[in-house]
């Protein structure tokens, strides 16, 4: 088989698969909002916390081995 | 005392602040909401954007009916008996921290699996476990912490609205094919697959079947998927006989197509499946500009929206039992409760009432009603409860009967044709003519090319760019417009608005501000004492007339009163000292004199001896006169006012000479008015606010909506605009229609491309290759040229 073919049916199938990717995307409502998922990304995640109070923590221990 | 302002959410706090962890709060509401976030380790809401929150309003009872289980079925979305998914509207969704307070629901509430915001319609969906926790207390949870749900009689009647994602859908795959398309066109655009002997290159001459093929395949779901909108429209049009500007598009789209199968099939040539794909695409990339929408606005509404599911109903053993307001027979006892919505007709049974019509008529001072007395719906309860006797059922009430005429029922958009349509008439049959005429010469000069320059023709003159410069220039106007706050619902509103003639106004609520009112003195002058003791009785009365007329009086000291009676419906006495002082009514001070004013006024006395009279005014909008004078050259202009006459003698200084005022307007008399007046061919503008303006909004080519607050209720309309931009309303029916020259510049831009083209067609030389850069050529122009004016016009608007 000539190597046309090859190129070809790799070019189309991977448009494919983006078309397919796009597709179940509109389908699962990622365009139907398209401003809160922005908004969304900026917000801090919960571990932040957690981890300042094991800073803190280890900060504390540290201080008490130094001591 | 330093002036603090709330930390929760920003309200001055005045003299009296509530201190708690150091922060001051301007309410319990306020301080109590506080708590639970930081109880629940969520006061991150406080870093995201400072005073965000709202203060919880109180609801007592309010939400009652959501534990009636055909209410809760209908509400949620989706319920398996264990988990239930409900939407939730929350007007009050405004920043970030909202979102991520909603979003975080769930460690307020352990049932409650997840929650998710649509920041732009300002909805949360929110998933929980209905064995564990009820929609009442997720609903009651989202009041305490000050994100009360809107939930109306509408949520409740609508259907579950299907998101129309086809757009989209048919977007991406013309897209997909387009470039898909343009990809395997290169080697015929190169021109390397022409004969090995030109020194073409022979290993892509072989293949070039293959290649034409894929480009067919592609562009079969362009023309049968994709582009099936334009053959329906067409087909459409062409039924009722009306030449759209589908025709011509729909007629391209299958030429394109036939010919360009038939020129792979006998080998003719390449086709133009790359000039075909890019139509489609191009043309559905303007129609989905064209429909940018504000989804946070709501155009649709009628009463449903604002009225309530349920209501209170007293049954004969004297129980209070929740009902849905469809249930309401006459003769029922309903108990209204403060700040509830009268859903029915009815007579006043216990109670006193204090009843706010704004949203029916935009007049916002509450009118007193007496035991016995009708209540219309629509009204809202301001002080205590309230007990009525329904007298019709809710759709038959005064008001709501409204909602029966069938011009609710029609769609407007059908009523008029788009600039777009009735030039596409005359283009196709333009184009059609110049199809026939070279046709014909080519028959007798070369009939081998006859058909070949038919198609040519057809092909080229499709009007691809006549088709985007209506979507492209409209819909940024109307982006423009909407950040200068004036929402107009969709690209036909702003055509129909550059055409208005006539434009008609409703008064109160609309020319004249929601907010104040003014009073004037007429009689004798009140000495310093007696205006300091009229002040400080009027302190003590919750009636509104008291408390507009306590505001608008200068400041005295505060006095003890000796001695303060209400009378109810009728005014107020007091005394301090030897002074007496009566307020209220003009029989109720011994006013002899027959009144001739229509206006509201409040009479005083003085140690019984009458002194005079405060006359209450509508204040009008800032800058009223000045729209009506620039309006009044291009237009003609009235008044439709449902009240009585009693402005009379304000409105004719304060409007143009002879502007025509009616009074005393029914609803169904302002559908009637605007009505004749469209009989008389006039292009009508309404402006209005009320329910009661909402069959003349309807009626209306283009019905506006002034509105206080954007996000609160407004009638069915074409368009809302924020009241502080009243004063601007010409400037935005003159930029509307200069956006109508822009549409026909581009007209006569996109026609020049179209000779140039059929300069080709005619001729016979139409390459492929000419079709695919002429093509999007014209399209790209139209659009950049449209999208710089409109900018270069929405600069000058303010």
């Amino acid at each position: 088989m000539s190597v046309i073919y090859v190129l070809l049916a790799i070019s189309i199938t991977v448009a494919i698969v983006f078309f397919i990717a796009f597709i179940l995307s509109v389908k699962n409502g990622q365009y139907d909002d398209s401003y809160t998922p922005s908004v969304r990304m900026l917000f801090e995640d919960e571990l932040v916390k957690q981890k300042k109070d094991l800073q803190q923590s280890n900060l504390d221990t540290s201080i008490e081995s130094n001591n | 005392m330093e002036k603090q302002n709330c930390y929760h959410c920003g309200d001055d706090c005045g003299s009296d602040c509530i201190e708690y962890d150091q922060k001051c709060f301007c309410c319990n509401g306020c301080k109590t909401v506080y708590e639970i976030f930081s109880e629940n380790n969520l006061s991150y809401y406080y870093d995201l954007q400072s005073s965000a929150g709202s203060t919880p309003a109180k609801i007592e009872g309010k939400y009652d009916f959501l534990e009636t289980e055909s209410i809760v079925e209908r509400l949620t979305e989706f319920n398996d008996g264990n988990i239930q998914i409900v939407n939730l509207y929350i007007p009050l969704i405004h920043c970030s921290s909202c979102i991520w307070i909603l979003e975080n629901m769930n460690k307020l509430n352990l049932f409650i699996s997840s929650s998710q915001v649509n920041f732009s319609e300002k909805t949360v969906r929110i998933t929980y476990n209905c064995r564990k926790t009820t929609l009442k207390e997720v609903v009651l949870l989202l009041a305490k912490i000050g994100y009360e749900p809107y939930i109306s009689l509408e949520d409740f009647d609508g259907k579950k609205k299907q998101i129309d994602r086809s757009l989209i859908y048919k977007l991406g795959v013309a897209g997909f094919a387009f470039g898909n398309v343009m990809f395997l066109s290169f080697p015929e655009y190169f021109d390397l697959n022409s004969s090995e002997a030109a020194g073409g290159e022979f290993w892509l001459n072989q293949y070039q079947s293959v290649f034409r093929w894929l480009m067919f395949a592609f562009s079969l779901p362009v023309v049968f998927y994709a582009g099936s909108d334009y053959f329906i429209s067409a087909y459409k049009g062409l039924r009722s006989k009306i030449l759209n500007i589908d025709v011509p598009i729909a007629l391209g789209v299958l030429v394109l197509f036939l010919r360009s199968t038939l020129e792979i099939i006998f080998d003719w040539g390449s086709g133009f499946f790359d000039s075909l794909t890019g139509l489609v695409f191009f043309l559905l990339l303007g129609k989905f500009f064209q429909q940018k929408t504000y989804s946070f606005l709501s155009f649709e509404r009628d009463y449903k929206s604002y009225f309530p599911i349920a209501v209170t109903r007293i049954n004969k053993d004297g129980k209070e039992e929740s009902t849905q307001v469809h249930e309401i027979k006459q003769g029922d006892r309903l108990l209204i409760r403060n700040e509830e919505l009268i859903p029915v007709d009815g007579v006043l049974f216990k109670g006193r009432a204090q009843i706010d019509y704004s949203f029916v008529t935009g007049e916002s001072v509450p009118v007193e009603i007496e035991f016995g007395d009708k209540v219309f719906a629509g009204g809202r309860q301001m002080n205590g409860s309230i007990e009525v006797e329904a007298l019709k059922s809710v759709s038959q009430s005064y008001l709501t009967q409204l909602w029966s005429n069938s011009v609710f029922k029609t769609d407007k958009s059908t009523r008029f044709q788009t600039i777009t349509d009735s030039i596409g008439k005359r283009f196709t049959v333009g184009v059609l003519t110049v199809a026939f005429l070279a046709t014909f010469f080519w028959l007798f000069q070369d009939p081998s090319r006859a058909m070949n320059v038919f198609t040519a023709v057809l092909i080229i003159a499709c009007p691809c760019a006549i088709a985007l410069a209506s979507p492209f220039t409209l819909g940024n106007m109307l982006r423009i417009f909407g950040q200068k706050k004036f929402y107009l619902r969709d690209t036909n509103a702003l055509e129909q608005l550059a055409r208005v003639d006539t434009a008609i106004f409703d008064k109160t609520g609309t020319i004249t501000t929601a907010k104040r009112s003014t009073a004037t003195y007429e009689g004798m002058p009140l000495t310093q004492e007696e205006e300091s003791l009229l002040k400080n009785t009027l302190r003590a009365s919750n009636h509104p007339l008291s408390r507009t007329l306590y505001d608008i009086l200068s400041d005295y000291n505060i006095i003890t009163l000796d001695d303060y009676e209400e009378h109810l419906g009728k005014g107020l006495e007091g005394s301090k000292g030897d002074k007496y002082i009566k307020i209220g009514s003009s029989e109720f001070v011994g006013n002899m004199e027959v009144s001739d004013s229509l206006n509201t006024a409040v009479h005083v006395a003085s140690n019984n001896s009458y002194k005079g009279k405060y006359v209450f005014h509508n204040e009008y909008r800032e800058g009223v006169s000045k729209v009506f004078e620039e309006m009044s050259d291009a237009l003609q202009l009235a008044i439709l006012s449902g009240d009585n006459e009693g402005e009379k003698a304000n409105l004719e200084k304060l409007l143009p000479k002879l502007t025509p005022l009616y009074f005393n307007q029914k609803p169904e008399d302002k559908l009637a008015f605007i009505t004749s007046l469209q009989d008389q061919g006039k292009k009508v503008l309404m402006v209005g606010d009320g329910l009661n303006d909402a069959g003349a909004l309807a009626q209306a080519e283009v019905g506006i909506a002034i509105s206080e607050n954007i996000n609160v209720f407004s009638p069915a309309c074409d368009g809302i605009m924020d009241a502080s931009k009243f004063k601007q309303l010409y400037q935005y029916i003159v930029a509307s229609k200069k956006a109508m020259k822009i549409i026909k510049l581009s007209f006569l831009l996109s026609l020049l491309y179209n000779v140039v083209g059929l300069y080709f067609a005619v001729t016979g030389q139409l390459e492929p290759v000419i079709a695919a850069i002429l093509m999007p050529l014209s399209s790209i122009s139209v659009v950049v040229f449209t999208t710089v004016m409109t900018n270069l016009l929405g600069r000058k608007l303010d």
